[in-house]
């Protein structure tokens, strides 16, 4: 599954970590950090961080 | 599977029911009715981004999923009643629509300010249309801004306003402190200091009587007799529920429709409502039905309700625990942001600063009988991170009424 977050629109909200928490992070800094490439068993809790994105940053492919 | 959901509303919450009912097994047909001509879009940058020209209004449109690719939309089209007892729903039109399901997803509208005056030069903030009104007026040269009402969206658009060059921006409310309903006073304070040090002006403690001008506002009438001139009137004076089309079928429609613990409506196993036109109870407080206009409850619902709906629909067993969401939402005001966790609002009486001063980054915890029932960060992002460490713990409390 291939993971896209737009970082242009990204605000470092932070939903996508509660929801997916394998797959993004946050730094030290309080930015966001993600796994572009996750395994396919993820994909309901990476489908959950998308939805609750505020920005509605994250693309999700095959 | 034959039959057919219909979603009555198509913003937010309706564009999550239709991917849910799919997510939850439904293989019969889907129709979405809204009466807005755009397809589902994302409102909050509605006050702030876009109104602020910083993005663009395509950048609002929500990518439905591919499961719900078949999924009929009639939009520009508005379902005006409804006959339960029939399953059936009615659209402006006059024709009718069966159903097998029904989603209630109609939202709010805008309260508007009772008190005469003209019409021209008065804007609310809900839709992309209000919005593209909005900014026409705001970006004239010299326009002078009183906002009416000091809840979020009323301090979003103040903020916003002052961001794109506004020097006169007054803000009205009958409370003494901006959005101290929902947060109190400490931090209805310090929220006053900071939108006053970047030129926003208050008139606090006092409500609208009148509207002045003849073709259009020139001014706003205070309750002692002050004018102040406006140009650009927004009223931000609350909403309403877009309940009107349920009437006459025996439901407690006095604030939002009221659900029971599942979502389901008056008693119908298969109606269900989503949404801010929603009245739950929520299990994880006092079980006291409220209605909840955070962002993230369309979503939250429709998960909940769409399970709930297809079990029923398919003759199978959803055995869900009650609805039970941990509420968060947040605002962002000039270049600070404010990250909510938990029910503040149930917990003002006993208000405590967790880490931080109030004039810099705060995270602020609100109690019941003693208990942490939320938490509200101000500042930058390292107080909302600090908020979202107390997330885990506002999940794992037992309920109030435990």
């Amino acid at each position: 599954m291939k993971v896209v977050v737009d970082m242009n629109k990204c605000q470092d909200h932070g939903q996508c970590v509660f929801a997916a928490p394998d797959v993004f992070s946050m730094d030290d800094d309080g930015h966001l950090v993600y796994v572009a490439d996750p395994d396919d068993a993820l994909r309901e809790e990476v489908e959950e961080a998308a939805d609750v994105c505020p920005l509605q940053a994250i693309r999700i492919g095959d | 599977m034959t039959g057919r959901v219909v979603i009555a509303g198509a913003s937010l919450g309706g564009l999550r029911a239709a991917e849910q009912v799919r997510a939850a097994g439904w293989t019969g047909a889907i129709t979405v009715i809204g009466d807005e001509p755009h397809m589902p879009y994302n409102r909050p940058p509605l006050s702030k981004e876009v109104l602020a020209g910083k993005a663009g209004f395509e950048s609002l449109a929500f990518t439905p999923k591919a499961a719900a690719a078949d999924v009929e939309w009639r939009l520009g089209t508005k379902v005006v009643a409804a006959r339960l007892a029939e399953r059936t729903v009615v659209l402006d039109d006059g024709s009718a629509v069966s159903y097998d399901g029904l989603v209630v997803a109609t939202g709010m509208r805008p309260r508007r300010l009772g008190c005469p005056g003209p019409l021209a030069g008065r804007h609310t903030v809900r839709t992309l249309t209000d919005a593209q009104g909005l900014r026409d007026e705001l970006t004239r040269p010299g326009a002078r801004v009183v906002v009416v009402g000091a809840g979020f969206i009323g301090c979003e658009v103040a903020a916003t306003a002052v961001g794109l060059g506004v020097t006169e921006v007054t803000v009205v409310d009958p409370l003494t402190l901006p959005m101290g309903g929902p947060l109190g006073d400490l931090l209805g304070r310090a929220l006053l200091k900071r939108h006053e040090e970047r030129g926003v002006r208050f008139a606090l403690g006092t409500s609208v009587a009148g509207l002045e001008g003849e073709d259009r506002v020139t001014g706003v009438v205070l309750d002692d007799g002050t004018v102040l001139p406006a140009d650009v009137v927004v009223e931000s004076v609350g909403s309403i529920a877009n309940t009107e089309w349920l009437d006459d079928n025996g439901l407690d429609l006095s604030d939002g429709v009221v659900t029971d613990e599942q979502l389901r409506v008056g008693g119908f196993p298969d109606v269900v409502a989503v949404g801010d036109v929603a009245r739950f109870p929520n299990a994880r407080y006092d079980g006291v039905p409220r209605r909840v206009e955070h962002w993230s409850i369309p979503t939250d619902t429709a998960k909940h309700a769409a399970k709930v709906l297809v079990a029923h629909l398919t003759g199978s067993a959803a055995d869900l625990a009650p609805f039970a969401p941990l509420p968060t939402f947040w605002s962002d005001q000039h270049e600070f942001r404010l990250q909510s966790f938990g029910a503040p609002a149930l917990g003002k009486d006993d208000v405590r600063v967790l880490d931080g001063d109030p004039d810099g980054d705060v995270l602020v915890g609100y109690h019941t009988a003693g208990r942490l029932v939320g938490v509200v960060a101000l500042g930058g992002q390292s107080a909302a991170l600090n908020a979202a460490r107390y997330r885990a713990r506002l999940l794992k409390q037992p309920a109030l009424t435990a």
